[in-house]
């Protein structure tokens, strides 16, 4: 691995000037790497971050199936990784013009990472540096404790696809209810669940705690507890014992196992902590990658695109870059694209909010030729889709913006496959044309782990019982026991999964008719003494 | 095969009285409407796959770079290492986690090398989107451009494993890179362990073995031994020539003019080694029954036999293949005979009829040695076996071994398939110790066991 030369290291500065000037916003420190093949075989199993711990699993070939990306949170080709600086990486023999295009759609990309709010948790730290002095920690401990070190990682690994990525970034834009703790305390906990008030007697003492912030200003807050001493002697040892004991919900099951896994409590395991925390902490970090992929690509496309037509540098290179990008950006006739999904939705966006179409008085139209029609000319349309790189994710940016017009305008549709048994043929078909039907299609191919949650009531006897949220898919089955395995292993006691299995009554290949109906039923799965068994919930 | 005929089979055989029971999954497998198609659809490389967001990544689309381009296992330290630390595991308590005959690839239509590569996956909880796929009637994915609802766009052949479909599309390139130099042979860690049985010598055209080296040739002017008589005789008829041997009766070495090219050498050079040759037929039950782990079970343990024979035998050996439900057809090269879906009835009996069909129509018994490796789960529709048993005892005749694995299913009771008790009933077993081997194991068994199983299916 070694750096660009000079001389396109120059263009690559130049790119960025024309970056800057088109309202793109990034840090200007850059590094780009040129890769060998070589360099890539071990760079791609580690997410492209040189620096990330080592595992054994790394070295082998591991079986990414098509449609198994689930199991990843990151995209293992990621030609830019989110580090500061930005690290992008080459190959030693583009021709320059190709090079312009290329670091324009990085340059896209690092826009993207350093300002849509879904990376938010990822702009205080540089990812290298930390992951390096992670590597190093988890070097220290492989040579303590051998391969034990590589059995935590593992397990963790496993159940590091249901990180509480969300809970993390929701962390960043709490907003400041203006009210101290002892208030907080008093109506959201002691109120209601010390002292079981009925309503009537709650509202009472909202509007007791208003009429005293009205008369007394600053000092309300306080007179109010003055009398609620009063009324209730014991408040205030109420109050410090909760703080005391106080200890914000884990947000996920790493995190929960990390804060009150009886086995890794033990003295001798507490290092163990430490690796998990690692493996918890990295997966977070590439969260946003997989989520943000339509939009974090259409972003790049719509940018290269841009800017690449209006420098005035590689003139006479119109042609060769037509057909680069017409591969990259091209809506192939089945199947999806998500350079060119996503750089179609940004060009809708602007061309809509130029015309003020995302507005009252737009919404209101009901004649198809009138909103066809409608222009109010605000030139607003650049803005209205920077503001969308900052605040959508793949999710609401299908959600909110894949409608019927842009559909028809793009001429796309569901399109289904099936057997044709006489021909002995595959066909391919249009399914649908309507919107809806193209957002769940969208919808249901986007990365979504599973949500398992921890129902403390029911783990006792030191079981640790999960539960997973039934969205209409089963988990895979194959996979349950081994996952379970290894957090038996973490928690140190029996380990309980209610989930919902699928059957399907048997069928040949892809028949005709109406498709047979899947019985669904609640189980519990116990992972005890490394042996799995299920057992069916009524 | 059609149900018709499946049909009629099955209703000959409930006429006569020996079908087998229970008959609950037999009927499973008459009313099957399967086709044998060559793995699943959805994970064929050749068909587009309609909603796959995430595969395309700027390396391939921008850079131009071959993502896959050589494979991952470069940076392992040996194969022997990663086999011993899966060991280790397994001491530990955890199970096993390498697989070592799971990801094979066989380039279509290439018999050059199997490569099999060690793999692993990591076990998460994930959704199963299998099922969705089902309620829907087949995955929907993404499509752009003209049509209107319902109008069929664009179709693509259907590839199963009962009509070799000849060259594929997509041949040329994907063997030459998927065989890849620093991928494993897997013959190579199995070479140590095995060797055909029983060979005979016949018809020695080919050679089994490798090359073995002598000193066999001659050459003139330089190599590693001096050849003296052979030397004198070339001076002899320069001087000849020269004219420089006036007297035939009285020759005076001394005089002799010596060229520098007079001077024959030995010289080590290549032999082929001849010995006798071999043809291995590999035969799978590939009915409705065997779904699933059998059927893994089966092909795992011939993918290795066929790895093995490849690299001891340096692709020598002739291997066919046959697959078989209530009637069997021969595929043309291993590729289809490891992904060809399972579907239909069962009738051992038809495999072997076709073997013995083709043995006898190429007259291979007096020239080659046959192997016959079988795989099935044990069900046949034919409790007992009578039509198997004739064809079995045809094969004994010129089979220097049969070894037939069965997979019995986690519900069977041990040993108690019909394959495994007609054949102990016929005796055969006793009798033909050293032609036929059985071999039966449960279909969750490890790697490991497999190969155990090859040792016993060939060893003498």
């Amino acid at each position: 691995m070694q750096l660009i030369d000079q001389k396109t290291k120059k263009i690559m500065e130049g790119c960025k000037e024309r970056a800057l000037a088109a309202g793109l916003r990034f840090e200007d420190e850059t590094l780009e790497y040129v890769v060998s093949n070589r360099d890539m075989i071990e760079l791609m199993p580690k997410n492209m971050i040189p620096t990330l711990y080592d595992y054994w699993v790394h070295d082998v070939e591991v079986l990414r199936e098509k449609g198994k990306y689930e199991l990843y949170p990151s995209n293992p080709y990621e030609t830019v990784i989110n580090t500061r600086p930005a690290i992008s990486f080459y190959n030693d023999n583009n021709p320059d013009w190709l090079n312009v295009m290329i670091f324009y759609h990085v340059i896209g990309h690092i826009d993207f990472f350093q300002n849509n709010l879904f990376f938010r948790h990822t702009w205080e730290y540089d990812l290298t540096g930390q992951a390096l002095a992670d590597k190093r920690l988890i070097a220290r401990l492989r040579s303590e404790h051998g391969r034990w070190v590589d059995y935590l990682i593992e397990f963790s690994r496993g159940i590091d696809n249901l990180v509480g990525y969300h809970a993390e970034l929701a962390r960043f834009n709490r907003a400041e209810t203006g009210c101290s703790n002892r208030v907080d305390y008093y109506f959201d906990y002691f109120l209601q669940t010390v002292k079981q008030v009925n309503t009537s007697e709650y509202v009472k003492q909202i509007e007791l705690f208003n009429d005293y912030a009205r008369e007394h200003g600053k000092l309300g807050e306080q007179s109010f507890f003055a009398d609620v001493l009063k009324k209730y002697p014991e408040f205030d040892a109420a109050f410090e014992k909760y703080r005391d004991n106080y200890k914000p919900e884990s947000p996920d099951l790493l995190q929960f196992l990390i804060d009150h896994s009886p086995f890794l409590k033990r003295d001798e395991n507490t290092w163990m902590k430490s690796v998990l925390q690692i493996v918890r902490t990295t997966s977070i970090y590439f969260q946003p990658q997989i989520r943000t992929k339509i939009m974090n690509e259409g972003w790049a496309s719509y940018w290269h695109e841009t800017l690449f037509l209006q420098d005035d540098r590689i003139k006479g290179h119109e042609v060769e870059f037509s057909r680069v990008n017409a591969m990259v950006t091209a809506m192939p006739r089945v199947g999806l694209n998500p350079y060119a999904l996503g750089m179609r939705l940004f060009h809708r966006l602007e061309e809509m909010a130029d015309r003020g179409c995302y507005s009252y008085d737009f919404n209101r139209l009901q004649d198809a030729e009138q909103r066809k029609q409608y222009n109010r000319k605000t030139g607003q349309g650049r803005e209205f889709i920077f503001r969308a790189r900052e605040n959508f994710c793949d999710f609401t940016f299908i959600n909110s913006f894949v409608d019927q017009d842009f559909i028809a305008a793009n001429k796309l549709f569901v399109a289904g496959q099936r057997l044709n048994k006489e021909r002995m043929v595959w066909e391919y078909y249009v399914r649908s044309r309507k919107a809806e039907d193209y957002r769940q299609m969208l919808f249901a191919s986007l990365y979504h782990p599973p949500v398992i949650e921890i129902i403390p009531e029911k783990s006792i006897d030191g079981e640790l019982y999960l539960s997973h949220r039934f969205e209409g898919k089963p988990l895979v089955n194959e996979y349950l026991a081994n996952t379970m395995l290894g957090i038996e292993y973490l928690w140190g006691g029996p380990v309980r999964l209610e989930t919902t299995d699928g059957e399907v009554p048997a069928r040949g290949e892809a028949e005709e008719g109406p498709a047979p109906q899947v019985t669904w039923t609640r189980v519990r799965y116990t992972m005890q003494d490394r042996q799995l068994s299920r057992e069916v919930l009524t | 095969m059609s149900r018709q005929r499946r049909e009629a089979y099955y209703q000959r055989l409930k006429d006569e009285g020996r079908l087998a029971e229970p008959d609950e999954a037999i009927r499973a497998e008459l009313a099957d409407e399967g086709l044998h198609l060559i793995e699943d659809p959805r994970s064929d490389r050749h068909l587009p796959l309609l909603n796959d967001l995430y595969s395309s990544n700027d390396f391939s689309l921008l850079h131009d770079m071959e993502q896959d381009k050589g494979s991952l296992v470069s940076s392992i330290r040996t194969l022997d290492d990663l086999l011993e630390r899966d060991r280790i595991r397994e001491e530990d308590g955890f199970p096993r986690k390498i697989k070592v005959g799971k990801l094979v690839k066989p380039g279509r239509g290439s018999k050059d090398k199997v490569v099999v590569v060690p793999t692993t996956v990591e076990e998460k909880f994930i959704h199963d989107n299998r099922f969705l796929e089902q309620e829907e009637g087949g995955g929907g994915g993404g499509g752009h451009g003209d049509g209107e609802e319902g109008e069929v766009i664009g179709e693509q052949p259907v590839r199963t494993g009962g009509e070799g479909e000849g060259t594929g599309a997509g041949q040329g390139k994907g063997s030459a890179h998927e065989i890849d130099a620093n991928a494993y042979d897997l013959g190579r860690i199995l070479t140590e362990k095995f060797k055909l049985p029983n060979l005979k010598e016949k018809g020695k055209k080919r050679s089994l073995t490798r090359y073995t080296y002598d000193l066999t040739d001659k050459n003139r002017g330089f190599g590693q031994v001096l050849d003296k008589k052979a030397t004198l005789r070339q001076i002899l008829k320069t001087n000849i020539a020269l004219e420089n041997l006036p007297n035939i009766g009285e020759i005076d070495p001394t005089r002799f003019l010596i060229a520098p090219n007079d001077k024959i050498y030995r010289i080590l050079s290549r032999e082929k080694d001849y010995e006798s040759q071999a043809t291995v037929f590999f035969i799978r039950d590939y009915s409705g029954s065997m779904a699933g782990k059998a059927t893994e079970l089966v092909a795992t343990q011939h993918i290795l036999i066929y790895s093995w024979l490849l690299y001891q035998y340096g692709g020598q050996v002739e291997t066919r293949f046959i697959l078989h439900d209530t009637e069997a057809t021969e595929v043309e090269d291993f590729y289809t005979y490891y992904n060809s879906r399972v579907a239909g009835g069962t009738q051992v009996a038809a495999g072997y009829r076709l073997i013995n069909k083709i043995v006898a129509e190429e007259s291979l018994a007096s020239d080659y040695n046959i192997y016959i490796f079988h795989g099935t789960d044990g069900d046949d529709w034919d409790r007992e076996g009578r039509e198997t048993i004739p064809e079995l005892k045809k094969m004994l005749n010129y089979a220097s071994r049969i070894g037939i694995t069965i997979a019995e299913h986690s519900y069977a009771s041990p040993g108690g398939t019909e394959v495994e008790m007609y054949l102990k009933r016929s005796g055969l077993l006793q009798q033909a110790a050293d032609m036929l081997r059985l071999d039966s194991m449960k279909e969750d068994v490890s790697e490991e066991r497999v190969i155990e199983g090859i040792r016993k299916l060939v060893s003498e």
